[in-house]
């Protein structure tokens, strides 16, 4: 009865039903989203704005009297080479411990273990700076020694050997413990996501575990192991206090890993060299700043860029 | 699969950011506990109250604060701040009229001067109330009762030499056996008057061995670097061969270098360090009031230490107000007074000023009044 009234009247066009709730979450969520935007460009206008009169001014009144580049240069090549250390370390270790906790240990291990990986992001950088400039630079004196006896031409480990330990190495393996946890994170939560089908189908054909994983859990979870891993690179170049505490920084543009000569990082050098600083000296080291916020930038780009272009081939669809 | 990502990724940041506030607070908690009062304030008044901010030096930061506790505690109406800025913001500070008084690691150059002048409508009140002896630590197993010539140490620093048992080292520790181990010279990474008061006293005493600019910013690359006066202790305690500088009230636990002063070799005592003052000269057309010290870093004096950082209180000699007045006067007073300085000799390790420098710095800050 009911039915013909139905099909009589005219289908009206779509109109989504608003209430009051809608339009405030709407609203509220778009508000955030400007926010960020306008936050970032806040923290950019700043950086530009503070950065100017160092851009500017003749490097003879800059700090230790040079130009500009050769002042954020080195400071930019440990960056990177600190980050570069601690991703290389860090990277291989996430994934497998990923692995560990999804696919191969028993469920209550697993999340045991998971829930202490995840307690190691909650220590504060500071702490771990103290581990590595106290406990961990002594201990590796070893290690050192024995990459630079045995190692010794390659020119990472070239020496002298550092009799404190604060070196490079140690720096990139403290930071691969800091950013253990986040790409674990990621990585675990990506590999969770495998679509059932797929294992079983990998392992239906006779397929080992191992085999299971490298054919259907990697190849699913790649861009989901890149944006972790891009993710732990931006706080690994924007790691200051571990690095200012443990880096013997003396300003060298060296390869050599082990020795007391190092080239500082850029967040580690504003940490060092700010409370004591006045005037373009300031300005100098938020011109740095400035350019490790590009870097950061282009990194989680570079990040993006290459997640969606995976997105395609991930084989979830 | 991404809301499940943001989530965790979202709670990794919330631990993070509870992790980082509650070391905040810890952080807060920790300084201001800070020293009780010790045997009381002599301030040789009735007590006085108003707010009064400075600002400088951080090497004064620990000798500030046990001065605040202890005057504050028999002037509970005084409210007294003290921000380690750093000795160039807080002269700057001063000098704009932003903080009633600064802690300076140097006295005033001329154009700053001129500058404090107008700021102050008057003279400028310039004491060195804090003087705190360098050591120079070193770690090197078996040796103990290093004594070095200035020359020798501006050497090593320079990394001309390498070994501990280079001839110059043995020609001052004569009956020693000294190891064939390179020698690691630990510097600061971070700007420091203890950096610029080093540098300052290898430049003066080493007869030319040290070739570089005084500043507070170490001058040789390729060393050992650590951060802070912790920092460097740590690297020295933790290597073999090491030899590094630091405030020998932070550096209790490792062998201190004696230095050659004349023809003795001078260990870093807070009385040896009080000496160098003796035997400095003040420096001319500062002003009446103004104490400040040409160090004699080059002193052959007996019994004198000359690797000492020598830290200013500035502040005028009138203020527009009254109440300002009376508190800078009655602080300063006590920072000056014998329990003043036992208070920081207690807890920052300075070395305490002696009666007849203490007798002539009395009149300047007794000029201390309100007026234009």
């Amino acid at each position: 009865m009911t039915a013909p009234t139905e099909t009589a009247t005219t289908p009206a066009p779509a109109k989504p039903v608003t209430q009051l709730g809608d339009r405030i979450f709407a609203g509220s969520a778009k508000g955030a989203g400007i926010l960020i935007l306008v936050v970032l460009a806040g923290v950019a206008a700043f950086l530009v704005a503070q950065a100017f009169p160092a851009v500017v001014a003749s490097p003879a009144e800059l700090p230790g009297e040079r130009s500009l580049a050769a002042y954020i240069g080195p400071l930019v090549f440990g960056t990177v080479l600190a980050a570069v250390i601690a991703l290389i370390i860090a990277t291989p270790l996430a994934i497998a411990v990923a692995l560990f906790i999804t696919h191969y240990a028993p469920r209550r291990i697993a999340q045991g273990l998971a829930y202490v990986v995840d307690l190691l992001a909650a220590v504060p950088s500071i702490v771990f700076g103290l581990w590595g400039a106290f406990t961990l630079a002594p201990a590796a004196l070893g290690l050192m020694t024995w990459l630079h006896t045995y190692l010794g031409w390659l020119p990472f480990f070239a020496g002298p050997v550092s009799v404190t330990g604060r070196t490079m190495l140690v720096v990139g393996v403290t930071l691969a413990v800091m950013i253990l946890p986040i790409i674990t994170a990621v990585s675990r939560e990506v590999f969770l996501q495998t679509p059932k089908l797929h294992e079983e189908a990998a392992l239906a054909l006779g397929a080992t575990r191992w085999e299971m994983i490298r054919m259907a859990v990697l190849p699913f979870g790649r861009s989901g192991i890149i944006s972790g891993a891009m993710l732990g690179l931006g706080r690994a170049l924007g790691e200051t206090m571990a690095v200012a505490i443990i880096l013997s920084a003396s300003g060298a543009v060296t390869f050599n890993l082990i020795s007391s000569d190092n080239p500082s990082t850029i967040a580690g050098n504003i940490a060092l060299q700010f409370p004591d600083s006045t005037g373009l000296a300031v300005n100098t080291l938020i011109a740095s700043g400035l350019v490790l916020f590009v870097i950061t930038l282009l990194v989680n780009a570079l990040a993006r860029f290459i997640v969606n272009r995976r997105r395609e081939f991930s084989g979830a669809n | 699969m991404k809301t499940v990502r943001h989530g965790s990724r979202a709670r990794i940041a919330a631990v993070g950011i509870a992790a980082s506030s509650a070391m905040l607070i810890a952080g807060c908690g920790a300084s201001n506990e800070s020293a009780p009062p010790a045997g009381g304030g002599a301030t040789g008044g009735a007590a006085v109250s108003g707010t009064i901010a400075g600002a400088g030096s951080s090497a004064q930061q620990a000798a500030q604060e046990a001065w605040i506790a202890g005057f504050t505690a028999s002037n509970p109406e005084a409210n007294i701040s003290y921000d380690p800025s750093g000795s160039g913001a807080g002269r700057t500070q001063f000098l704009g009229g932003g903080v009633a008084f600064a802690g300076s690691d140097a006295y005033l150059k001329a154009d700053e001067l001129e500058k404090a002048k107008t700021r102050c409508a008057g003279d400028v009140v310039e004491i060195p109330a804090y003087v705190s002896p360098i050591a120079i630590i070193y770690n090197v197993p078996g040796v103990t009762d290093l004594q070095l010539a200035p020359a020798t140490i501006a050497q090593i620093f320079d990394r001309k030499i390498a070994k501990w048992n280079d001839p110059a080292i043995a020609a001052d520790n004569p009956g020693k056996t000294l190891p064939d181990l390179a020698i690691t010279p630990v510097n600061r990474s971070d700007k420091s008057g203890t950096t610029q008061n080093f540098a300052d006293y290898l430049k003066a005493a080493s007869g030319g061995a040290w070739s570089y600019d005084v500043k507070d910013e170490w001058p040789v690359a390729g060393g050992e670097a650590a951060q802070g006066t912790s920092g460097v202790v740590g690297a020295v305690t933790n290597g073999q061969g090491t030899i590094g500088y630091a405030d020998e009230s932070q550096a209790k636990s490792l062998g201190h270098v004696k230095v050659k002063v004349g023809s003795e070799y001078v260990g870093p005592t807070p009385e040896a360090a009080a000496q160098v003052l003796e035997a400095s000269t003040k420096v001319d057309g500062q002003g009446q009031y103004a104490f400040a010290y040409k160090l004699a870093r080059d002193t052959t004096a007996s019994g004198t230490y000359p690797v000492v950082l020598v830290s200013y209180l500035l502040a005028c000699s009138k203020y527009p107000d009254a109440a300002t007045a009376d508190v800078v006067k009655s602080y300063l007073t006590y920072v000056v007074s014998a329990d003043g300085q036992k208070v920081a000799a207690e807890k920052a390790g300075a070395a305490p000023l002696s009666d007849k420098l203490r007798t002539d710095l009395t009149p300047a800050i007794n000029a201390i009044a309100a007026g234009t």
